[in-house]
């Protein structure tokens, strides 16, 4: 919201400068965003008075003597078509700083400083400005747009600073407004919370008229009161169209605003200041005097101002006449009712419609104006009638019109009287933590419009009937006293009434840290990826057309197709962080993400998904092996005391021979493989990938179980290495499976070897075990291990055909 | 004869000893004199059974003293060998220490995951249950429930993903507190993590981002509770002497609403590049509950009241560590995440 401190001070008495009142906002919940003075890129420019002027022969350059008063006179070269002797210009001093225009002498290309110069031979301290080289324009000062000379009035004195002549001393402020104060998206809202914070009285605009004009038979009716809860209109006659006065321009300009004529700059004047959006028609396009509020009919069409053409439904509110839409309620006129330069008779709307209704309509037909912006953020009903007034008093002033007495209202009867509210000053208080003694609840609400009064405990106010937001109970009313009071009263207490309670993590939460604590000690980073993902990264891990995972729930509004789909699986984010990784240099690297996959019952979603979480790893790198990554998976389950199998397996992205599903109790929870090399090669890793994915939530359940000591024997344990000569389709596991259960006393089986070779033969391999035996109640002898020995390597021969080497 | 001998063997020991470069050599060499079985000087003592028995005694002295003398130099000459070779072994084995350690490589936690740990830490010390709620949240949650009704402009202040016309992804953890004071009745204290989202990309905005939440609902908890709170909050998270101050807002489920600001913990509070130049860092957004939303939950506003706070957790995890891109924190750069070790 933007608010020239020149228009504010209209309203209230402004005794403090732009900065201070910038800090009273903040404090007051109006931050400031910007605080900007209008000629914040000029200095150094003064009234200067041409002398004597020059041209140099076969040049269109002037030499003059320019006479600025206290700094003396200058020679300064000038070449616009309009220097002459007698005539006030703008004078930039050496030193000066002032726009850089391009050759057009129109575009600004930037702030420059005036360096003492020499134009054909001639010494040059100065320049002499236009209104665009001083960034006014023709709004902000008559006379300002001409592309040359900018002439000062014959009274400016010389050597005085142009900045307040030409309003460039003027500030801008550019507030955020709170989506609870739509009131305060206008100049009178500011206006009042200025009042408010600075305790002084808040003028009304002037709001007066007297109603000469033509008289009409005239008829509103409002077919959807849901819809348009008032609507106002009124006729002014006589109408005579000009540009707008200078003053009514300047304020526009300020805030953005083109100045277009006068009755079209009235409405666009009265939403700033009132922030109530108006619209005028040119009544003699309004067939049979009557105005329709109503929704639009199936496929009805309008074309409005900007001269596009919408074809509208039942959702829409449009204002008709006797026949057709003339104009798309709240949003914009239509082009066929619009204000002409031979309009003579004006139909005046003010209206509150629906926020939603209006924003519904925006985004459906995809066009928007201040006026929709405005009303989806809520206009109060008391408004609409004070913005009309304000209208009809401009339509008055600028001798725009005769304001006739046809003034129609149709409302649905709602308030737009302040009305009561009595509260608790004791709850007030209790809300605060602070006891603000009587006469400050006072002042304070009496400052912001609440008439407040009290007696004993009752504090009994009135509330604005601008104020909307306040919705009757005494939370409203000890926000208003703390923000005006100050926060700063506030006392820090510790939750000295609250129930003493127990805190901290459930033993699901400690052990999800406790798994990512794990994970770290193996060398993985912990990643966090976006929740969605594209519909190619499905295809990069080539997952079926009717796999599970294509079955994802869809974003309806998503910032890009990338960005579409809610993860069905966590590799293909890890997948493109490894690609990232690589095409930045990083060569080696070692990740883990937890985090949620998304399945739907069915699609669209009727019902909450399931969430689950899964655990993906990724490692990538020369030093880096199938059995690293499997390494840190089993030392995440011998962490937690569960056991994980591994069985060959595939998916549909990695390499057919170093896959291997995981199951858990007989489950499968997972994978885990190396990227497929046509994989790799489609995404140019040179690098070899290894990912794997399980179901968190089938770990969950194995994760609590409690640590339990078994007592260390005393007795020592004893050591043998076997190395087994077995068929080359014989698995690690089968031997070690075999081994473990062959003897009571074996607690430990690690494979450290594998051997090919002629010593072993074709199609055999030699597998070296490492078993640990541990006693329980003796010392072992040699000649008792050497037994057990002898079973396991019957018991081997037996079911595997292994034999010792 | 005999004595001859002596002499001989004495004279090859002193010849030889100084020559001797190993302690093995020495041993070897010691061995061929004082061995037991085949031992020169214990040869001597064998060959004086041949002697007469009246030049024994005589022989035995010699023999005997030889051996004493014997023993000696070769003790002497073995202790200065073995210090030698001690020396050599100790050279030989000298390392430049200024190579590398072996380390075992460690990961780091997430940032996110960090703070999130930090700030759990603190709460759970104050009586915080930890809540986590779903990311794809019903509109009613996330919305209507939390006092911004479907037409409420306040709905505008954040671009919400919409997954179908009933289901979103939540755009803020406050979600979580209706679904804790649907299922809990006061004295509530929870404090909830988790991913947000909201349609807005750009150099600052990442469209996924982690909130943290905390809800204290109770009997008498005023204004000066949320502040004397946060006040703890803040110096444990960025340091003893950071102070907060509060300063009128809006949201709908809250009211009054506050944005909380910490003194710059950079400046300490002057005015620096980080708080630019303004003495103060806005953290967070706080405020009383709103009578609407206890209602919403069956709980009385007339007997209950509480006061709840969000906040960005990448806001904080970038303001404490200096990360001057939030779309660092998701992209899992190896140079990123080396330099979070804990």
């Amino acid at each position: 919201m933007l608010a020239p401190l020149s228009w504010l001070k209209e309203y209230v008495d402004i005794d403090v400068s732009a900065k201070e009142l910038e800090g009273l906002l903040f404090s007051a919940g109006f931050e400031v965003e910007e605080l900007k003075e209008v000629g914040a890129d000029i200095s150094g420019v003064v009234v200067g008075q041409v002398e004597t002027c020059e041209l140099i022969p076969d040049t269109h350059i002037h030499v003059c003597q320019v006479n600025l008063g206290e700094y003396g006179t200058q020679q300064i070269c000038c070449g616009a078509d309009n220097v002459c002797v007698g005539g006030k210009f703008p004078v930039a001093m050496v030193g000066a700083t002032v726009y850089a225009t391009a050759k057009d002498h129109v575009t600004i290309e930037g702030v420059m400083t005036i360096k003492k110069g020499k134009l054909r031979g001639q010494e040059s301290n100065g320049m002499l400005c236009s209104g665009t080289e001083l960034g006014v324009t023709e709004d902000m000062y008559p006379g300002a747009g001409y592309n040359g000379l900018l002439v000062l009035p014959e009274d400016a004195p010389l050597g005085a600073d142009v900045k307040p002549i030409l309003g460039l001393d003027d500030w801008i402020f550019d507030i955020s407004i709170t989506a609870n104060r739509p009131d305060c998206q206008s100049i009178i809202g500011i206006a009042r919370e200025v009042a408010a914070v600075l305790k002084k009285p808040f003028k009304m605009p002037d709001l007066s008229y007297t109603e000469n004009g033509k008289d009409i038979e005239f008829k509103v009716t409002v077919e959807a009161p849901d819809l348009c809860p008032r609507y106002i209109a009124h006729y002014v006659s006589d109408i005579k169209i000009a540009p707008s006065p200078a003053w009514m321009r300047r304020r526009l300009s300020l805030v953005g605003i083109n100045a277009i004529s006068n009755a079209v700059d009235i409405t666009n004047y009265v939403l700033k200041e009132f922030g109530q959006p108006m619209h005028a028609f040119d009544l003699n396009d309004l067939e049979n005097t009557e105005i329709v509020v109503r929704r639009a009919k199936e496929n009805e069409t309008i074309v409005t101002l900007d001269e596009k053409e919408f074809k509208l439904n039942p959702e829409n509110l449009v204002i008709c006449d006797g026949n057709k839409p003339v104009a798309l309620a709240g949003i914009m006129g239509g082009l066929n009712s619009e204000i002409k330069d031979t309009t003579t008779d004006v139909l005046f709307e003010a209206a509150k419609f629906a926020r939603d209704s209006v924003r519904k309509t925006s985004r459906a037909l995809g066009q928007s104006s201040d006026s929709s912006s405005r009303f989806e953020k809520g206009v109060d009903e008391y408004t609409t009638q004070l913005g009309m007034k304000r209208a009809l008093h401009l339509m008055e002033e600028l001798d725009c019109g005769k304001v006739s007495k046809v003034h129609i209202e149709v409302s649905s009867g709602n308030s737009t009287e302040p009305h009561p509210l009595t509260v608790s000053v004791e709850k007030l208080n209790k809300i605060l933590g602070i006891t603000v003694p009587d006469e400050e609840i006072i002042r304070h609400l009496d400052a912001l419009g609440f008439a407040p009064e009290i007696s004993g405990d009752e504090l009994r106010v009135m509330v604005p009937a601008w104020r909307d937001d306040i919705d009757g109970h005494v939370q409203d009313i000890a926000e208003e006293v703390i923000r005006s009071y100050g926060y700063e009263h506030i006392v820090p207490t510790f939750l000295k009434e609250a129930t003493v309670t127990a805190g901290g993590r459930n033993a699901e939460q400690k052990q999800l840290l406790r798994v990512k604590q794990t994970l770290c000690k193996q060398g993985y980073s912990e990643s966090i990826f976006y929740s969605f993902f594209s519909p190619k990264d499905l295809d990069m891990l080539r997952i079926p057309e009717d796999a599970e995972e294509r079955k994802a729930i869809r974003i309806l509004n998503p910032i890009s197709e990338d960005l579409s789909l809610m993860r069905t699986t966590l590799s293909a984010s890890m997948l493109n962080a490894v690609v990232r990784n690589l095409r930045r240099g990083n060569t080696a690297g070692r990740f883990f993400e937890i985090a949620n996959v998304f399945k739907a019952e069915s699609l669209p979603l009727t019902a909450y998904p399931e969430e689950q979480r899964h655990l993906c790893i990724g490692a990538f790198g020369d030093s880096e092996t199938f059995f690293t990554l499997k390494g840190a998976v089993e030392a995440l389950a011998e962490t937690f005391d569960f056991k994980l199998t591994f069985a060959r397996g595939t998916t549909t992205f990695t390499h057919p021979g170093m896959t291997a599903v995981i199951s858990l109790d007989g489950k499968e929870i997972g994978y885990i493989g190396r990227v497929a090399h046509d994989v790799c090669a489609e995404l140019a890793i040179e690098k070899p990938v290894f990912l794997c994915e399980l179901d968190y939530e089938a770990l969950v359940p194995h994760l609590g179980k409690p640590m339990v000591y078994k007592p260390v024997s005393k007795f020592a344990i004893e050591t043998r290495d076997l190395a087994l000569v077995v068929s080359e389709d014989v698995t690690c596991a089968q031997v070690e499976d075999a081994i473990a259960t062959s003897c009571k006393y074996i607690t430990k089986v690690s494979l450290f070897d594998v051997y090919r070779g002629k010593q072993v033969g074709e199609g055999k391999k030699s597998m070296a075990f490492n078993v640990v035996f541990t006693p329980d109640d003796h010392e072992f002898t040699s000649d008792e291990i050497d037994k057990y020995v002898q079973k396991t390597l019957k018991k081997l021969a037996f079911t595997l055909g292994a034999e010792l080497r | 004869m005999m004595e001859e001998n002596i002499k001989a063997i004495r004279a090859e020991i002193e010849e030889t000893l100084p020559t001797l470069a190993s302690s093995a050599a020495l041993y070897e060499f010691r061995k061929s004199f004082l061995d037991n079985k085949d031992g020169k000087i214990s040869g001597l003592m064998k060959a004086m059974k041949d002697l007469p028995k009246e030049e024994k005694p005589a022989f035995g002295k010699l023999v005997n003293d030889l051996k004493t003398w014997a023993t000696a130099a070769f003790d002497e000459a073995d202790e200065k060998i073995k210090a030698l070779e001690l020396a050599q072994k100790n050279k030989d084995e000298e390392i430049d220490v200024t190579m590398p350690g072996v380390k075992t490589e460690v990961g780091a936690l997430h940032p996110d995951t960090m703070i999130i740990n930090e700030l759990i830490d603190i709460f759970a010390g104050m009586g915080f249950e930890i809540y986590e709620g779903r990311e794809i949240e019903n509109d009613y949650y996330n919305f209507t429930a939390l006092n911004t009704p479907k037409d409420h402009p306040a709905r505008d202040m954040q671009d919400t993903f919409y997954v179908s016309e009933e289901f979103l992804l939540r755009t803020q953890t406050s979600a979580g507190q209706i679904h804790v004071m649907e299922n809990k009745k006061p004295p509530i204290k929870i404090l909830s993590p988790g991913k947000v989202f909201r349609s807005d990309d750009d150099a600052t905005h990442s469209p996924m981002f982690s909130q943290m939440e905390g809800l204290v609902v109770d009997k008498d908890i005023s204004l000066c509770d949320l502040q004397g709170m946060l006040d703890i909050f803040s110096e444990r998270i960025f340091g003893e002497g950071v102070k907060t101050r509060l300063r009128p807002s809006y949201f709908p489920f809250t009211e009054p609403s506050v944005e909380v600001d910490v003194s710059c913990f950079a400046c300490g509070g002057k005015g620096c590049k980080l708080c630019k130049g303004t003495g103060w860092i806005e953290v967070l957004g706080a405020g009383v509950v709103n009578r609407h939303v206890l209602e919403n939950c069956g709980i009385d506003p007339d007997e209950y009241s509480g006061f709840a706070f969000g906040m960005g957790v990448e806001r904080i995890a970038m303001l404490k560590y200096g990360i001057n891109n939030i779309k660092a924190l998701f992209e899992s750069d190896t140079r990123f995440a080396e330099q979070f070790k804990d």
